[in-house]
């Protein structure tokens, strides 16, 4: 089992490729990790909050944006927010970027 | 503190739109529990006549699918039934034998149809029509039976009629009183409806009382009081519905027709609700959607401790879904001497309107024929207007002419969607700030038009008015997107001019308000950038997604693989290949495509490379805003009356023209002579063998805006046909928007511009020579990403890191 606030080094900084989401699954979770152009790295769970559903990962990285591939809904890759007027939240990780490792908190 | 339990009896779209409602007013309040007798998760009911008349789908009918109980975290045991409340203890016991405590509970049962206590109303074939089961039963039965009946000719009965008229049966609809729909039409209106459903192969029994229901296992025939029989395979019983209210009744709670509620959907005993078609409220119960969406809302807030205004009840509209019948009633239908009607009726156009006023208020509404006005009216009945001032019947005139007025006077504030509750200037907001372009869209992101489907006309009415209007005020002014004020002509002469490369570039110096753009743009500059620079090199992630993936993604986000397969030619050993390929990474669906050819689907993204590599097929760009496929027939190589080679013809030009970005998608297609069995009179370039030529028609579309194609020209060479088709493609490429699809390209510009561009043999050389620039830039994606493995890491990788 992983209890929460469990610390997982999930890759290298330079293996994430800037602007393509990324998928990692942790025991039963899939997130979806995004290298943005600012250089900051976020982290999602990989499911739309849409109701019929659908994964984030391939979405369109936009600034601190993502956009659902399937439905075109906007989610904001730091609150996990969809923007309106659509509404729902995706669940977010947090990220600890330490030297050249990515470190995702669950 | 753990969540309060919530656990709700009953999982259709009154009782689901309650948990809809309590979701947004506070997410974490309860845990819900949800008991659903029949096995499908909540679906609209409303719709089922709509799929019997063939309109829509089973699938397309559900509201909620189950990833949305899932992702709400609401427990859903479908099939299975409460068979007892325990209201002191707090708890209801299944059919299954779980016992389940709650803190508060919701009864929505529903409604239960009714079935005439007559003798044989327990044989083999007859039902009623009311759920899924039933309409499945109505399918299975049309394909055995021939004659069926209908007892009702209320809503649901002639509706039920419709369908199963749609499924090939004979039907008779069997009514008790004079005239149909008689409680919300008056006798003229029933007239015109009866003719004309008469007129759709309806036959009506009037003024029957049904007393036996004859056969031995199976019903056979049905006998009348005053002595008459007809014969029966299948009795469908509309004759009304009454509230399921047997659980509540058994659990002592008050029940009157009804659970009786008061107008905040509590019934006699604390924490127990009731709402919709099982719930009486003020006596009265409900049997539309909209007046029980009104009591959802209040519960949500009774339930979330947000009480504010009760439900006061509701005065209901209503209209009949049989194709080709525009009807509208509401309120009052009869005039007694205390009342005053108005009146229009044009018996040649078949339309009729009466409006009921009394006190200078309408009461009372009927529309045949035209119910363009009937939100008009109904708003003006429901809010007890003033209508003193109206004089004249100026406001029952049809108002053709005047359409978009219509919709530009309509107050902002006007419910358009009575279902959900969706004002005009929800909608407009939607349509301007989500640039959705469709009823369905529109649908998407307000809700409105989901559930009887009524307002549909006016939503498309009003987003025509909303388009138009941008449109009229500056023609040239259809931005690119929201992030920026420049057009599209504007943007690719500022590239041109300024010479910018790159899709950050245009953002900067173009002054983007969005700094890395939107879905929306960012597709449309790398498209724009690669048709003004041959050399461009792609910006893969501002591509949309299947084509940033080279698949198409599939609603679970899996994707699918289709090859080419050049002009819908194969060979034994290539299907052998793609069978051997589907075996192997078994894949959930092999589909021959609406483009001849076949496709996997199914397929997780991190599979896709293996698989290209096992196939060594080139990508066939099923997902591309690019060329599609060359539909071929077999032409002249083996059929008697094929005058020219146009599997030739056609996988030439597929392999000149494959891998071609293209504003939208194209599709074409060869028939070898004017049978046109390859269909070529509906593609973007459709191509038609004589005796010694070619006819090259232009601009079909066999899809959203169905169009026939043009005749551009004949040619008498396949060389000339490559040329003008070249030509044609590129100058589609220079001059539409992106997404413009050539049907709309053509219809914008117009023909005779393109044939005049086209005649031009120094213009085709030119266009032609740009196209080849631009060809020879391409790369086979598929093969690419196999031998790439930075493309394989970034695109179609999914890193496990710990596996319990």
């Amino acid at each position: 089992m992983i209890s929460t606030g469990t610390r997982i080094n999930i890759c290298k900084y330079d293996h994430l490729p800037s602007m393509i989401g990324q998928v990692f699954v942790i025991g039963h979770n899939e997130m979806a990790v995004f290298r943005l152009s600012n250089g900051n790295v976020r982290a999602i769970e990989n499911k739309s909050p849409h109701p019929k559903g659908g994964r984030l990962a391939d979405g369109l990285v936009s600034g601190e944006y993502v956009y659902c591939p399937i439905h075109d809904w906007i989610i904001s890759l730091i609150d996990g927010k969809v923007q309106a007027p659509d509404r729902g939240q995706v669940k977010t990780y947090p990220i600890e970027v330490s030297g050249e490792d990515v470190y995702l908190i669950i | 503190m753990g969540k309060r339990k919530l656990v709700m009896i009953g999982n259709g779209m009154a009782g689901v739109r309650v948990i809809e409602e309590i979701l947004k007013l506070n997410h974490d309040l309860y845990e819900i529990t949800i008991f659903g007798n029949e096995p499908h998760p909540n679906y609209n009911r409303i719709q089922l006549s709509n799929v019997l008349q063939g309109n829509t789908t089973f699938d397309e009918t559900i509201i909620n699918d189950l990833n949305w109980y899932e992702s709400n975290n609401i427990e859903l045991f479908t099939g299975e039934a409460v068979i007892g409340i325990d209201t002191n203890k707090k708890l209801v016991i299944s059919d299954k034998g779980q016992e389940l405590a709650y803190d508060e509970l919701i009864l929505a049962t529903g409604s239960l149809p009714f079935i005439l206590p007559v003798p044989g109303a327990d044989k083999e074939g007859v039902i009623g029509f009311r759920d899924i089961k039933d309409c499945e039963k109505m399918i299975k039965v049309a394909k055995h039976y021939k004659k069926a009946v209908v007892i009702g000719g209320g809503l649901l009965g002639l509706e039920a009629a419709k369908g199963l008229i749609h499924l090939g049966m004979k039907v008779d609809v069997v009514h008790l009183m004079e005239h149909l729909m008689e409680r919300q039409l008056d006798a003229v209106a029933s007239t015109m409806l009866k003719k004309e459903l008469e007129a759709q192969g309806m036959n009506f029994l009037m003024e029957k009382a049904t007393i036996e229901l004859s056969g031995t296992d199976r019903v056979e025939g049905i006998r009348f009081k005053d002595g008459t029989e007809t014969e029966a395979d299948l009795i469908v019983m509309a004759a009304g519905i009454k509230p399921n209210v047997s659980l509540a009744k058994d659990s002592g709670i008050y029940v009157n027709r009804g659970i009786v509620v008061n107008d905040f959907m509590e019934t006699n005993i604390p924490h127990v609700y009731a709402v919709g078609e099982c719930a009486e409220h003020r006596e009265i119960v409900y049997g539309l959607v909209a007046p029980l969406y009104e009591q959802g809302k209040v519960l949500a807030q009774v339930l979330c401790n947000q009480k504010d205004q009760g439900y006061e009840g509701s005065i209901t509209g209503t209209q009949l879904k049989v194709s080709g019948i525009d009807l509208f009633s509401a309120g009052e239908i009869y005039d007694d001497n205390t009342s005053k009607a108005i009146v229009v009726h044009n018996e040649y156009e078949g339309i009729y309107k009466k409006v009921l006023v009394r006190d200078d208020r309408i009461v009372g509404i009927v529309l045949y024929g035209d119910t363009k006005d009937s939100n008009r009216l109904f708003k003006m009945l429901n809010e007890k207007q003033d209508v003193s001032d109206i004089t004249s019947i100026s406001f029952l005139q049809s108002q053709e002419a005047s359409d978009k007025n219509d919709v530009a006077s309509m107050p902002n504030d006007e419910v358009v969607c009575g279902c959900n509750g969706i004002s005009k200037e929800t909608i407009v907001n939607a349509i301007q700030e989500e640039e959705v372009t469709t009823v369905e869209q529109v649908g998407g992101c307000t809700n409105a038009g989901r559930s009887c489907g009524r307002c549909k006309p006016v939503i498309q009415d009003i987003i025509a008015y909303t388009l138009g209007d941008e449109f009229a005020q500056t023609v040239e002014k259809k931005t690119v997107c929201g992030c920026t004020t420049l057009s599209r002509d504007e943007v690719v002469e500022e590239i041109r001019e300024k010479g910018l490369t790159t899709f950050k570039e245009v953002m900067n110096v173009l002054q983007w308000k969005n700094e890395e753009g939107c879905s929306k743009c960012r597709p449309a500059l790398n498209y724009f950038l690669g048709m003004i620079y041959p050399d461009y090199v792609d910006e893969r992630d501002s591509r949309l997604v299947n084509e940033k993936m080279h698949a198409n993604i599939q609603k679970d986000g899996t994707y699918s693989v289709i090859p080419r397969m050049y002009g819908g030619v194969t060979t034994a050993k290539d299907l052998r290949k793609l069978a051997d390929i589907a075996e192997k990474y078994d894949v959930q669906l092999l589909k021959i495509t609406g483009g001849q050819r076949i496709g996997l689907y199914g397929l997780e993204k991190e599979q896709l490379p293996a698989v290209w590599e096992d196939l060594g097929m080139p990508s066939g760009y099923a997902y591309g805003k690019t060329l599609r496929t060359v539909k071929t027939c077999v032409g002249a190589q083996f059929c008697r009356f094929g005058t020219q080679d146009s599997m030739s013809l056609g996988i030439e030009l597929e392999k000149r023209f494959e891998r071609l970005d293209t504003p939208h998608k194209v599709k074409m297609g060869v028939s070898a002579c004017p049978r046109n069995c390859a269909e070529a009179g509906i593609k973007d370039v459709g191509i038609v063998g004589l005796d010694g030529g070619w006819e090259i028609y232009v601009a079909g579309n066999g899809g959203t805006d169905l169009r026939a194609g043009d005749l551009l020209c004949k040619v008498k060479t396949e060389e000339e046909v490559y040329e003008i088709t070249g030509a044609y493609l590129q100058y589609y490429r220079e001059t539409a928007l992106y997404l413009e699809r050539t049907s709309t390209w053509v219809e914008r510009i117009g023909l005779d511009h393109v044939k005049e561009v086209l005649a031009n043999e120094k213009t085709r050389n030119e266009l032609n020579e740009r196209l080849n620039q631009t060809l020879a830039r391409y790369e086979e994606p598929w093969k690419k990403a196999v031998e790439d493995e930075e493309i394989r890491h970034a695109y179609y990788s999914k890193h496990e890191l710990l596996k319990l």
